[in-house]
Order: C-alpha cells, then structure tokens, then sequence
C-alpha cells in the first residue's frame, strides 16, 4: 500500500503579490533560509491569506528570487507569494513590514501582472566599501583589473570546487571619487560594480577574489557590501551613472 | 553609569565566522530595556551554541520573568563557537550579550543555567572572555554575582570553585526574590561589600553559597563532613517549587530567533514534574511534586504564543505529556480550534502505557504521521523492572501495532544501556524486541514498508535518585554491549534491515559521570581541561575524552582518588554524598530503600494514583501533588481572528470563504 497524502482541501490561489525588501545593518548576517523562516512566521501572524501546497507537508507558497549572500546588505530583494484572497497590496507590505525585524524592512508590494519575473533581473548593482583602503591603491587595482580579459576565480558552490570567469559578467567597476564623508574615518574606498546575472553567478567576493588575483588588492578589514538594484539591463550599460545600468524590475506589474 | 554597546568591534569580526546570524541577536519578542532605568541588571546563560540555547525554556521563562519587573533587566549570551573566540581574544571583544550588545562583566548578576554538565567548559570560556575572574575567591565588588541554576545545579560542587551561589528547582519567583535582595543592598550602598551580597543570599536557606560551606576529607578520599562556616548560614539548602503553574503562564511571548535553531516550534509546559518513579531519571527525582496547568490555561497559552511567534507547530511539554489528566480534552479542543491552519501539534515524551490511538489521531489530524517516539529504556522485562519503568512487552507490541495499523511508518525505541545489575543478555533482547516490532508492524500495516529505529546510549547515575550509589558500567563494556547487540540486529536477515541501529559510545557518558557524581576536586580536572582547550563538550566533534583523562590525571595526582572511584565505584549506604546538603526534598532513607527494591526487581506505583510512600517531597517542601481534571474548558475563548482581516482589497468584492479556518 504505497502512501497516500490525506485528501485535504485547499483554497485556490486568487493572486501573486509581488515583494522588494531590504537587507539591512545587522541583518545582513541572515541568510536566504533564515529570512524565509522570518517571512513565514510573519506572514502567520499578521494572517495573510496564503496559499498552501498539496501533499504531506503542505507549505506556503512563496518564490525566492536570486537572493543576496549572507554578510551582503541589500536594498532590493524580491519575493512572490500566492494568496487566496485579493488583497491591498500596500497593507499587506505595511503589515509584514511591522511584522518583520527591523532591518528586513518591505519596501514595495505589487500585484503579479506579466510573468517571467526571473528573467528581468538580468544585472546586479553592487556598491562595495573598503574600508582602509587608499584611493590610489583601489584606482591601481581596479584599472588592472578592467585591463584583463578574463580573470579565472574559484569559489565553492553546491556542486563543489568551481573555476569560473569574474571578469567578464564585470559591465561596470567604478571607483568613486575621493570625497570621505569623514576625513577622521581614515580612507575608505568605494565601488560600484554593475554584474551581468550568469551562472555560476560572480559575487561581489568573487570581484574582491579577482582584484586580489590580479593586483594584490587585500583590505585589512573586512568589506562591506550592499545590492542597490537589480533588474533589466539598459542598452548600454557604459554609459551614464553605474547607479541608471539597470530598471525597475516591476515596471512590466505596475501596468 | 552607561553601558556601551561591543557591536561596532564585534561587527568587524562577524564576515570572518561561520553562521554570524546567531551573534546580531534581533529575535521576535527580544526585549531591550535602558541600562540607567533599572538598578538590578542579569545577564543569563545558556552554556551551549546559539542555536541549542535559545530555545532553552527556563532561560526564556526567566528572561520574560525579570524583564517585567520595573527595576530589574535580563540580557542573554551564548557560548561562542572557537573561530569567533579566537577572534575575540585577538581583538579584545569580551563576552557579550545578543540583546543590546553589552559586556557581561557590567551586569549585577550572571546566571547561567545548566541542563547539562557538559556545559562547564563552556562556562569557563564566558567567565574568561568576560573579564570575570574563574575563581569565585578572585572576584571582587566589581564584577558580576556568578549563579548557577538547572538540573545539574543539584549537585554543583563540581564548579563550586567557579560559581559563587547555585539555586536549585523552579527558578520564577527565587530569581525575583534575587533580584529584591540585591536591588535592595545595591540601594543601601553596598554595605559590606560582596560578602555581605552573599551572606544575605544564603541566609534565605534557598540560594547555596559554596564558600560558605567546608568541605572535610577522610584518608580514603571520601567526604567526611560538609558543613557550614559562618553564622545564620543553613546546613542544607532548599530547593524551589512553584506550586501554582496557571499564575505563572511563561513565556508569554516566546523567542523566535532569526537563526535556525534545533527546536523550530513554540513550547507549551502542560505540567511540572513526575512521579512515575523511574529510578535513572534524575528529572522526575528533582522536580517533584506532579503540578499540572489547567487546559484553560494551556490553551490560551497556545492561543497567545502562536499570535506572537508565528510558529506552525507547538509541542506541549512536560516529562511524559500523555499522563496530564486533561490530555484529551486539551488536545482535542485545540486540534478543533487550529483544523484548516496548518498549525501542528506535537506531544513529546510518551510513554508507551499511556498513548493511546485517539490521542495520537487528534494530534495528527493534519495527516504528518512522520514518526512516533517510545522510550522502554530498559531491554529486558526484569530491566524495566530494576529502573521501575513498568512498560510489558505486550504493552509495546500492541502500541506499536496500533500505530503501524493506524498509518505510521516509523517509530523510534531508546533505550540506556549499563543500568545496574544488567547483563549482556538485558541488551541483547533488544534485539529481539525490534524484531517483533517489525514482524507485528508488517502484518498490521500490510506493508514491509515500516521502520524501527533502535536509539542507545550509557546510562550515566545521577544525585538525588536511588541509583546515586550505583556503579556507572566502564566504557570498554558498554561500548562492548553495544557492538553485540549491533551484530545481532545487522545478523537478523528476516528483519534486520528494516531496523535502524544508533548509539552513543561510552567515553562521553564517563566525564558526564564524573562530573554529575564529582564533589570539588572535580573542579580542578575541570579548569585542567578547559586550559589545555576542551570547549563544547556536548558535541562529538569537539569532545576529547583523552583530553578529559589527561586532565584528571594531573589534577588528581596527589590524591586518593581517580575517575574510577568517581564513576565506577559503588557508594556505601553511609557514605556523605557530595550533594547530601541540596535538599531536593527527597528522603535519603527512601532512596536507599528503592535502591534496594531495584536490586530485588521490586517496583513502585505513582503516587498520583496510590497512597503516598514517603518519598519525602511534599512533607520536606510543603509541597503537595496538584492534578486536575481541572473541569476547565475552552469555552469562551475568543475565535481565531479570520485570515486576510484588514488586508483585503477594498475593491474585490466580497470573497467566497476561500479560507477553512475550523473555529
């Protein structure tokens, strides 16, 4: 007698929500599963109408999307939930948003209207800050780096040891200039990376590999490290600020 | 005089360590309080990683019980694992709490609370990092009151040299009674200095202060006398009992940390203590006597716990859960309330005599039907009777038969082996056991698709219980037992591979051994250990126990006595046992006669069901057994809000019941 779910009941899904949440200060220590579990609970107790799978452990329907590593911050992180009733997009992204710590904070909350989210998020903006580390130094490095062709990193992945291209997917790698907001802070260079999404993804640790490989880069602490955009890259990414190389993801739902 | 938050220093070492989530702290229902609003500040414990920590009821009840007072904070800490300690130490970050960030070593008070003795190195490590001296006699005005509370502190002598007071039982209302004493002597400008602090403490004949106790050695290494050294001090200290749970419903508002952690549900402790009287559980011992919470109470606590957290299952605790006496209506009540939730509901700890097929529908109404839980612990009939766990072997077959019969696939025995007066023979018939559980589990099932995981580990003595004078069985033997019985299971070609086998070696349950039964030599093997490195005791990658025999070794080298004679030696009728001055209530005569009724296969009835016999508890204590049915039922209880409530779209128009909320 092979084993059968039980027969169960499940209300239908009437809508996708769409979400953007950030990452931030000390939360940025959480990783993909422990937001996951934050988000589930929260979506519990503010009794959001959520839509369950069938089967022997039913869930809650929810879509991750590329999210950010543990230890990155970021300011643009998506999420889809299936609900069983229509729903006021703003109150729910206000009620989750108090739900949730802060620091997970709900920015946006759209209705779904066109598919294939996962397919906009074709770049990454990465702003990366080194603190301790001179202007020059970082101009050095990053112009022997955008220099290379190809600069083979190794990372492991899921699947084990990979050798993968960090330069390449590299559209962008700007230093900023030298402006500290806090001449006392001691020097702090700054960049902003605009990543092409391949896979094996190149990380902005994979950048910081990369600028270590090829120009000596070490910084005596560790970075800091923030996602400002993802989304669909323009025509010509080289062009204008690092900051417009990608747009809004959810343009396509906003109709 | 402020408190500065060490995160900004931590922060910088947080990308160089593995899983640094559980160092932010940010948990649902954490509570930060200003450092200058109150006057008593307590930083609590659990000696163990994060993620085993936080779960940690008692912690949780007393951080819950000193932060709604309105002079009073509590702050909690772990222990940090050894890549974050490193760092730590290199870079002069001290302990700290995951609340606010703050140093240990500014709060009034540092409790930590013991499930185990496996946390004592760890606990050396936090004193060290704190800036705390390891000795209490180092410690000064300056730095926090040392208190060491939980289970094991029922025999604290082992870290009486590190800990300045140890209370024992329930901790709700001693922690505030703490609390008053030193907020008051805080408030009358520390007369006395830090003696004073103490003698006040333990003047209350319920907080034990080590230092105010002499130890007196015969030539043979036995204890000759422990007495009091000063004035007004009590010759044995009481333990705690909180006789009303339904006054004291905590945690109101569960913890639910951000980082995964090993209990990922909602507790909910239906009663407090047991008195089925097995004879190696040091837990149904020490918290004695039965006090049962009403299902009113449970209930609402379920209700408000799961509003708070968000949990999707709730477990509701206790030492063996299927004997509250409103079990049914409890969970029948909330198994209605919750159908169409997906909220689970878990009853751990059941014994097999007392589960019954209704209980076990209700709970699993959902349909998880993963696994079941049985503890025989004993292999062989007269070994259940020796331990005074009365469970037949008809009992188990036929409960294991009901749930195979019933839709569950697997079910789980634990068992100890190297209980008194076991054989080769007692363990071997575990075996057996396991055979007719799958031969019956096959034809109740009408399906060979059914598991039975066989769980064995050592059995370790423990104060306060009748096997306090036992002999703990040495290593090489139980792991030589355990490697038969092993053979004979894989040997069973008929049924053999549908039995899961997993044991625990013996070496660990010997340090375990000697710490539970050690007296204040121990504590010398102790600080030995943890120089030469020993941290994180209670996880096998981590544990050396050549490290622990090393350091007994030197620490116990001028001396009479060695590991043996702490673990493997039987105790004499009149022998002073390190502990004999914790008053658990528990009458020594009554142990010792139930020791010698184990050893004559004798058993004992609960008294929650028979005329009382003696134990000592409630006369010792005043403490009496507190058993419902209470009568008391969920009627009233406001419904379950409905799910979407002010989160509807004001423009759909009103929905069919697309939600099955059963309440």
């Amino acid at each position: 007698m092979a084993r059968q779910p039980p027969a169960r009941d499940v209300a239908p899904t009437v809508q996708r929500l769409r979400l953007r949440y950030a990452k931030r200060g000390r939360l940025r220590f959480t990783s993909t599963r422990d937001f996951q579990r934050a988000l589930e609970r929260a979506l519990r107790r503010t009794g959001v109408p959520m839509a369950y799978s069938q089967g022997f452990n039913p869930h809650p329907r929810i879509s991750y999307t590329n999210a950010a590593p543990t230890g990155t911050a970021s300011e643009a992180e998506y999420v889809e939930l299936a609900v069983t009733s229509v729903l006021d997009p703003e109150a729910v992204r206000a009620a989750l948003d108090e739900a949730l710590p802060p620091g997970l904070d709900v920015l946006e909350v759209v209705e779904v209207r066109a598919p294939d989210f996962a397919e906009r998020l074709q770049a990454s903006i990465w702003v990366i800050e080194l603190p301790g580390v001179e202007h020059a130094v970082a101009a050095a490095a990053v112009s022997t780096f955008l220099a290379a062709d190809v600069i083979e990193v190794q990372r492991l992945t899921k699947s084990g040891m990979r050798t993968f291209d960090a330069r390449g997917p590299v559209l962008r790698l700007d230093l900023r200039p030298d402006a500290p907001e806090d001449p006392g802070a001691g020097p702090c260079a700054i960049l902003d990376v605009v990543v092409r999404h391949v896979t094996p993804s190149v990380r902005p640790d994979d950048v910081l590999a990369a600028l270590r490989l090829v120009a000596d880069l070490v910084p005596p602490v560790p970075s800091r490290v923030t996602r400002l955009a993802q989304g669909p890259l323009v025509a010509d990414a080289s062009v204008g600020a690092a900051m417009d190389a990608v747009t809004d993801p959810l343009a396509p739902d906003r109709g | 005089m402020s408190v500065d938050s060490v995160f900004p220093q931590l922060e910088a070492l947080l990308p160089l360590v593995t899983k640094p989530v559980q160092y932010v702290g940010g948990e649902l229902n954490a509570v930060s309080k200003p450092w200058d609003s109150v006057a008593v500040h307590w930083a609590l414990m659990y000696p163990d990683a994060y993620e085993v920590g936080v779960p940690n009821q008692g912690v949780q009840i007393l951080y819950e019980v000193i932060n709604e007072h309105p002079d009073a904070l509590a702050e909690r800490t772990y222990a940090v694992w050894p890549d974050l300690e490193a760092l730590m130490r290199a870079n002069g970050v001290p302990q700290f709490t995951v609340d606010c960030h703050r140093p240990v070593g500014a709060f009034d008070l540092f409790g930590l609370s013991f499930s185990t003795e496996l946390g004592y190195t760890n606990m050396l490590t936090a004193l060290d990092l704190a800036g705390i001296p390891l000795h209490a006699r180092d410690r000064d005005e300056s730095h926090p009151v040392v208190v060491a509370g939980g289970h094991a502190a029922f025999n604290p002598e082992a870290v009486a040299d590190f800990i300045d007071a140890a209370v024992l039982g329930d901790g709700e209302q001693v922690v505030l009674a703490i609390t008053e004493i030193v907020r008051t002597w805080k408030a009358e400008g520390r007369p006395g200095g830090r003696d004073e602090l103490l003698l006040r403490l333990a003047r209350t004949g319920g907080v034990y202060v080590p230092s105010f106790y002499d130890v007196d050695y015969l030539p043979d290494g036995r204890i000759q006398r422990v007495a009091p050294n000063r004035p007004g001090v009590p010759w044995r200290v009481s333990k705690h009992t909180v006789m009303d749970l339904d006054e004291w419903p905590y945690p109101k508002a569960p913890l639910v940390p951000l980082a995964e952690s090993v209990h990922e549900r909602m507790s909910v402790e239906i009663f407090r203590g047991c008195t089925r009287g097995c004879r190696f559980c040091q837990a149904g011992m020490i918290t004695r006597p039965v006090r049962e919470r009403s299902a009113r109470v449970i209930a609402e606590m379920v209700d408000n716990g799961l509003a708070k957290t968000g949990y999707e299952e709730v477990g509701l605790l206790s030492l063996s859960s299927a004997d509250h006496s409103e079990i049914a209506v409890v969970a029948k009540a909330l198994a209605d309330r919750y159908e169409g939730t997906e909220t689970g509901l878990s009853l751990p700890s059941t014994r097999v005599d007392a589960f019954n097929i209704e209980l076990a529908n209700e709970l699993t109404r959902n349909g998880r039907r993963s696994g079941l839980t049985f503890a025989p612990e004993g292999g062989s009939e007269r070994m259940r009777k020796v331990i005074n766990k009365m469970v037949t072997e008809e009992d188990l077959i036929r409960t294991v038969a009901t749930a195979y019969g019933n839709g569950w696939r697997s079910v789980k025995l634990y068992f100890m082996c190297g209980l008194p007066t076991e054989t080769d023979d007692d363990v071997l018939q575990i075996a057996e056991l396991a055979s007719r559980v799958i031969e019956t589990g096959r034809q109740a099932s009408g399906t060979k698709d059914i598991r039975c995981t066989v769980s064995i580990g050592g059995f370790v003595p423990k104060p306060h219980t009748p096997f306090q004078w036992a002999a703990q069985l040495d290593h090489e033997t139980t792991d030589a037992r355990l490697r038969k019985l092993r053979d004979l299971i894989r040997a069973d070609r008929k049924y053999g591979k549908s039995i899961g086998f997993r044991y625990h070696d013996g070496k660990p349950g010997i340090v375990e051994g000697l710490l539970s039964r050690g007296d204040r030599r121990v504590g010398a093997v102790i600080e030995e250990v943890w120089r030469g490195g020993a941290r994180f005791d209670g996880w096998s990658e981590h544990f050396s126990f050549d490290a622990w025999m090393a350091a007994a070794q030197t620490a116990f080298a001028d001396g009479p006595v060695d590991v043996d004679w702490f673990t493997t030696r039987e105790r004499e009728q009149n022998e002073v046992l390190p502990w004999d001055h914790i008053d658990s209530g528990l009458d020594k005569d009554w142990l010792w006669e139930d020791w010698q009724d184990a050893l004559s296969e004798v058993d004992v009835e609960d008294c929650r069901w028979t005329p009382c016999y003696d134990c000592g508890v409630c006369d010792q204590m005043g403490t009496e057994i507190q058993i419902g049915p209470s009568g008391t039922t969920l009627l009233g209880m406001p419904a379950l809000p409905q799910r979407g409530e002010g989160l509807v779209a004001a423009s759909a128009a009103p929905a069919p019941t697309v939600v099955a909320d059963g309440a």
